[in-house]
């Protein structure tokens, strides 16, 4: 056998080696891809999210704005109070309501309910949005996030999904762009 | 003594190592450069070794658990022999870091020594500084308090704006729906793992560079960088004059690295280690999230920038910044060195340092948001309740209780959110005053919904007041020439 013959020989065997290898890779790479990835695959349909109830309707006087918690569907043990999430419950009349996020619609610290002057203020940068929730001032581009509700024998109801941010128009929240006139 | 040489000798004859060391420690550098502007890289460099030995002490205590790891904070601080000390070191490490990292990057940006050959030497610092901010943002989630929360939740919100993966970001960035466990797995992940290994692998390839391509020489104004030529001018200027690193140069290097250990364990002593701030529960509202110092001007220009720039600056203006970092030595790989030949380079370091020492400035005391309890807690300046009408102590009355105290001074009192209102008799007549109180405008929530009328003409009343002795309020001169009743 001639010495350029071997050298190739053992040159095929190492690329088919390294192709070996390759295949391999790709192969766990799935697995461990979508382990990583898990996070984002979760399915995100709309009006799947789980209703979880904030506690009798007599805890939410009409025409005020409480504040209100519920422990997070999705929460694990090791979660601790990071899980308990709060939220704002407004109760127009009747059986209407409407229920905000926390957080603000600029960059998701937590609004402040201010009920002598019917306003919630934000203490980051300031956003300010009025009772019904739609931006009164300040940096967001926005009104408050709000939740889904229904009313179910004497309980409130809320449709609890992810953190709402501005760029997720989050199925079990509903944007409001309340258009004030001049003179409201 | 002699037990010390067998024992050299035992390990050289199986690894074969003193020489090249010797002669990496020996290696001939530019006289100029024992220098005191050339230590920052390794002070750099000593800091991080004292990052990552605190940084094990800390985890032997520590519980990457969004239950517990607040508590094992407080475990650290109060019960653990030290445990505040180590802590603290670890907390003035990282600031210290930052602070010398960013040093160094100016010094090197100032002494041109980002030319050629060095261009790779710059980029993968330009890498280590992004790693190293990632080091202190994960760090600061870690803390796992209030800020750290409320942290996320605005890492989550900027992350959020990325066009169609936004939403997919949030969720891989919290590991899932919302702010809780697997987040703060996901950053010990980062913090622990993740980026110390690329720190450790990184900041062996800057040096391996520094050594194979030489320390940059002194800047001489006049001696321009040329491809052609650099080289062997390189060479001959360390040849003719140059001293062996190894004791020439690095007397100075391990002075100062003393010195910064020495700074950082007393900062550590006298002011004690960073937080926790409260507890990490969303549902205690009555908080309000501040960054970590060196995030503090991201925080000012947030609230700064004009609502419909935000999301392209956040998206666009990190972008920017890498590229022209990461291609500068590219386009600026010749010419001159020297800080004294290169005004736009030295305009630059001025404009970025007052910028963002402005903006940290201005985060310092967020004239932007609302003081939340100056409306129960900052009375009205008694000198505006004397000797006013029944009706305009009313409107004090009305304008403490509608919080307009919140965004507005009196006397230097109060949120800064809105005009100090001092002089606004002077400014504003009585009609415009209604308007504005009413129908809002110019970043001011409209009140009308929320003021009778009663309200709104005592406020107005007392607003009325507001103008300093010696002025007259402003009076609307067409109502002056109307037929009296």
């Amino acid at each position: 056998m001639t010495q350029p013959d071997e050298l190739s020989r053992r040159g095929m065997l190492m690329k088919l080696g390294l192709l070996f290898n390759a295949a391999v890779g790709t192969i766990l790479a799935v697995p461990i891809m979508r382990y990583v990835l898990s996070p984002m695959i979760r399915e995100r349909n709309a009006g799947q999210d789980p209703w979880v109830a904030l506690g009798l309707l007599d805890k939410f006087p009409p025409g005020q704005t409480r504040f209100a918690t519920y422990r997070h569907p999705s929460a694990n043990p090791s979660d601790g109070e990071t899980a308990n999430i709060p939220c704002w419950v407004r109760h127009v009349d009747g059986e209407k309501f409407q229920v905000f996020a926390i957080n603000c619609a600029h960059l998701g610290c937590p609004v402040r309910w201010f009920p002598q002057s019917g306003l919630f203020m934000c203490p980051c940068h300031g956003g300010v949005y009025y009772q019904d929730g739609s931006r009164a001032s300040g940096p967001p581009e926005r009104g408050l996030f709000e939740y889904r509700y229904k009313v179910e024998q004497g309980k409130l109801l809320i449709q609890a999904g992810e953190m709402p941010t501005t760029g997720v128009p989050t199925a079990s929240l509903t944007n409001i762009s309340v258009k004030r006139p001049p003179c409201a | 003594m002699r037990l010390i040489k067998k024992l050299r000798d035992w390990f050289d004859e199986r690894l074969d190592l003193a020489t090249p060391i010797r002669e990496t420690m020996e290696h001939p550098v530019p006289r100029q450069t024992a220098s005191w502007a050339y230590v920052f890289g390794s002070a750099a460099l000593t800091v991080f070794v004292l990052q990552l030995v605190t940084g094990i002490l800390l985890a032997l205590v520590y519980v990457p658990s969004a239950g517990e790891a607040w508590n094992s904070l407080q475990v650290l601080n109060h019960q653990v022999t030290l445990g505040w000390f180590i802590r603290a070191l670890h907390g003035w490490g990282s600031n210290f870091m930052i602070a010398i990292v960013l040093i160094h990057m100016v010094q090197v940006f100032l002494f041109g020594a980002y030319k050629f050959p060095r261009e790779l030497t710059w980029i993968v610092g330009v890498l280590l500084l992004l790693l190293t901010l990632g080091m202190a943002f994960t760090g600061q989630v870690l803390r796992f308090d209030q800020d750290a929360y409320w942290g996320l939740g605005i890492g989550a919100s900027i992350s959020s704006r990325v066009p169609v993966l936004g939403p997919s970001i949030v969720n891989l960035l919290l590991g899932g729906p919302m702010i809780a466990g697997a987040t703060l797995s996901r950053f010990f992940a980062l913090h622990v793992f993740v980026i110390p290994g690329s720190l450790i692998a990184f900041v062996g390839l800057h040096l391996l560079l520094v050594l194979k391509l030489g320390i940059n020489e002194w800047p001489m104004p006049g001696r321009v960088v040329r491809r052609a030529t650099y080289l062997s001018e390189y060479h001959e200027l360390t040849r003719k004059d140059g001293v062996p690193f190894v004791p020439g140069a690095v007397a100075k290097d391990l002075f100062f690295s003393g010195f910064i250990l020495l700074s950082i364990a007393a900062c550590a002593l006298y002011f004690g280690p960073f937080g926790p701030s409260g507890q990490p529960d969303p549902t205690i509202i009555q908080t309000a999230p501040r960054p970590d110092y060196f995030f503090l001007w991201l925080y000012a220009v947030l609230s700064l920038l004009p609502p419909s720039m935000e999301t392209p600056a956040l998206l666009i203006g990190p972008v920017i910044a890498l590229v022209v970092l990461v291609s500068l030595p590219f386009f600026s790989g010749e010419g001159e060195k020297s800080w004294r030949r290169r005004p736009i380079a030295v305009l630059t370091i001025l404009l970025v340092a007052v910028a963002l020492g402005t903006f940290t400035h201005l985060a310092g005391y967020a004239p932007w948001s609302p003081v939340m309890d100056a409306w129960s807690g900052e009375p009205i300046p008694a000198q505006y309740l004397k000797g006013r009408t029944a009706l305009e102590r009313q409107g004090a009355l009305v304008f403490q209780e509608k919080q307009c105290h919140n965004c507005h001074a009196l006397s230097g009192v109060g949120g800064k959110r809105g005009p100090e209102l001092d002089r606004v008799a002077v400014q504003l007549t009585s009609d415009q005053l209604i308007r504005q109180v009413i129908q809002g405008g110019g970043n001011m929530p409209a009140y009308g919904n929320n003021l009778n009328p009663a309200e709104t003409t005592a406020l107005v009343a007392f607003l009325g007041t507001l103008y300093p002795a010696g002025q007259t309020p402003a009076r609307d001169a067409s109502r002056a020439t109307g037929v009296q009743p």
